[in-house]
């Protein structure tokens, strides 16, 4: 039975010139969309089907639960795995804290060292910093320039007490992807657990739970085109068994790792989202790929003193992070107002620090300050990410004038000589 | 964050955008800020000697909108100023003219710093020139 309720289609595009309608959205790593199919797939659960899942005595329960089992069919055929290692939490943050708090919980007796890197998500740098004021050893391993982390690094980090290892798969900033099967497989061959924060990965990339040797792995809904407040943590249960000690107490929901009665229809659209990234991935990526190398190129061919942040090899699809020399990235997005992208600039942020993963390429300070992260999606069209280019040049090129650092460059002033005021 | 009208007016149509020969001797030139700290203010004035009068100013800075708003009005306000009265001129009338946010507090004290540092350099020409003149006799 369907409901009444009309499912937004996605507007067709106006024809104002340029073919587009604005603003124009391109920061797909910070949310997504939801997809219209996912919404349709969730509606019934609103309303008709609104029923506990943990409720096994009547027909409102086992609708619900069914709604629930068949999107953890979904999830797990998606990234390989058993239904049973499914287990629904509020989002990624929560996956990463459950994941990373719970195996240390879990796994004291073992050991009380952690290996990270430096440019993980907050979710988990915050989670092991935690741990650290609880008597945890945590290594944050540096990146290299490309943003990928060395293997001989993790090698030499790992000891005896070693317990977890937790790497992204792919960064949010820079879309710079792990190399998680060889870190997967360091970590097997010394019985040390492996987390992946899969958030941006998942739907966007193969991803292979079995394959690339992963035992613990975050999953996000609204970053694939689902719902927000709802994702998941895959917890491996053979070869090794992996447990984790919940970090919510209550009714024992999800194998008594997560309590708490289940967002069923959140749970049910991150279910359709896993199948629509399964059906349509490998095709989506490539027309992304597409779309982020013709952004790329179009803006590379016009101004000089770009540079890309980041491994251009092992990355999203999706993903660029340019930093746009002598020119300050609030300002840039300013000037590109109707288009919705981030910046790694300090002014961006409440800390007035800039990119903490940038920095960590070794990125100056001043090229960070100029950084711009697009984040091309599903509903991104060609006229968008060309009216998105051409917007782009024109700004920088007006606030290049505006720039005493262009004006000392062009003059043939080496920029890093200049003795600064402010230093 | 949203900006207000005045920031968004300055950064679409920036007052006395451009450069003077910062080696002439009734030009003071002031930059202040780091490229690192995501500011740099090149903040220009041409002094009448005669009556000290700022008559000229230029700018370009590398910041956000609001430390471009901030420069650009700080040219505004020298221009017809003598340049005691432009050393007035305190970066708490620019928040409040551009009604900036707490965290973009600080792009109104480099345009107060660059209003000075312009200043400083021109009073340094000023009395590095005497003693040549003086010889000249």
């Amino acid at each position: 039975m369907s409901t009444d309720v009309k499912v937004p289609q996605p507007e067709t595009q106006s024809a104002n010139g340029k073919g587009v309608k604005l603003p124009i959205y391109m920061d797909n790593h910070a949310t997504t969309p939801m997809d219209p199919r996912v919404l349709e797939e969730m509606l019934p659960y609103f309303m008709e089907k609104f029923g506990n899942a943990a409720s096994r005595n009547h027909s409102f329960g086992w609708a619900a639960e069914e709604g629930v089992e068949t999107a953890r069919e979904r999830i797990a055929r998606l990234i390989g795995a058993n239904t049973k290692e499914i287990i629904f939490t509020s989002g990624a943050t929560e996956s990463d804290n459950l994941a990373i708090k719970g195996v240390a919980e879990m796994y004291r007796e073992k050991g009380n060292h952690i290996i990270t890197a430096v440019t993980e998500h907050k979710a988990v740098l915050d989670t092991c910093k935690r741990l650290e004021k609880y008597g945890y050893r945590v290594t944050y391993l540096p990146v290299q320039k490309d943003g990928l982390i060395d293997l001989d690094d993790l090698k030499r980090a790992m000891d005896d007490k070693t317990i977890l290892v937790t790497i992204m798969a792919a960064n949010n900033e820079i879309g710079v992807l792990q190399p998680i099967t060889e870190i997967g497989k360091l970590c097997h061959e010394r019985g040390v657990i492996f987390h992946t924060d899969a958030t941006q990965a998942i739907g966007k990339i193969p991803f292979e739970v079995i394959k690339n040797n992963i035992d613990l792995a975050s999953i996000s809904a609204h970053k694939m085109y689902g719902p927000k407040g709802v994702g998941a943590l895959y917890v491996r249960r053979k070869n090794p068994r992996v447990q984790v000690s919940a970090i919510i107490d209550g009714g024992g929901h999800e194998r008594g790792m997560r309590s708490g009665t289940l967002n069923v229809p959140g749970i049910v659209g991150l279910g359709k989202a896993c199948a629509i990234a399964q059906e349509d991935l490998p095709q989506e990526s490539c027309r992304l790929a597409g779309l982020r190398n013709r952004l790329r190129d179009r803006i590379m061919g016009k101004l000089d003193e770009v540079y890309i942040n980041g491994s251009m090899e092992h990355r999203l699809p999706g993903n660029i992070n340019i930093s746009f020399a002598y020119v300050e990235g609030e300002s840039l997005l300013m000037g590109i107002n109707d288009v919705a992208v981030s910046s790694g600039s300090a002014c961006t942020s409440a800390t007035l620090e800039p990119s903490y993963v940038l920095k960590a390429l070794g990125t100056g300070d001043d090229l960070a300050h100029s950084s711009i992260r697009f984040g091309i999606g599903r509903f991104n069209t060609e006229a968008e990410v060309d009216y998105v280019a051409d917007k782009v040049i024109d700004t920088v090129e007006r606030l290049r004038e505006l720039s005493p650092l262009y004006e000392m460059a062009k003059e043939g002033i080496n920029l890093k000589d200049v003795k600064w005021a402010g230093e | 964050m949203a900006y207000s009208d005045k920031v968004i007016d300055h950064y679409n149509n920036p007052r006395n955008v451009g450069s003077m020969d910062k080696n002439s001797a009734d030009v003071g030139t002031g930059l202040v800020g780091a490229p690192e700290c995501g500011d740099v203010m090149k903040l220009q004035i041409k002094v009448n000697p005669e009556t000290n009068v700022i008559e000229d100013a230029k700018f370009k800075t590398f910041g956000c909108g609001s430390a471009i708003a901030s420069s650009s009005l700080a040219t505004e306000w020298v221009k017809g100023k003598t340049v005691d009265e432009a050393l007035a001129i305190k970066n708490t009338e620019i928040v409040k003219e551009l009604s900036l946010p707490p965290v973009k507090i600080h792009c109104s004290v480099l345009a107060e710093d660059a209003i000075r540092a312009a200043i400083g350099d021109w009073k340094k020409k000023q009395e590095t020139a005497k003693p040549v003149s003086a010889e000249a006799k």
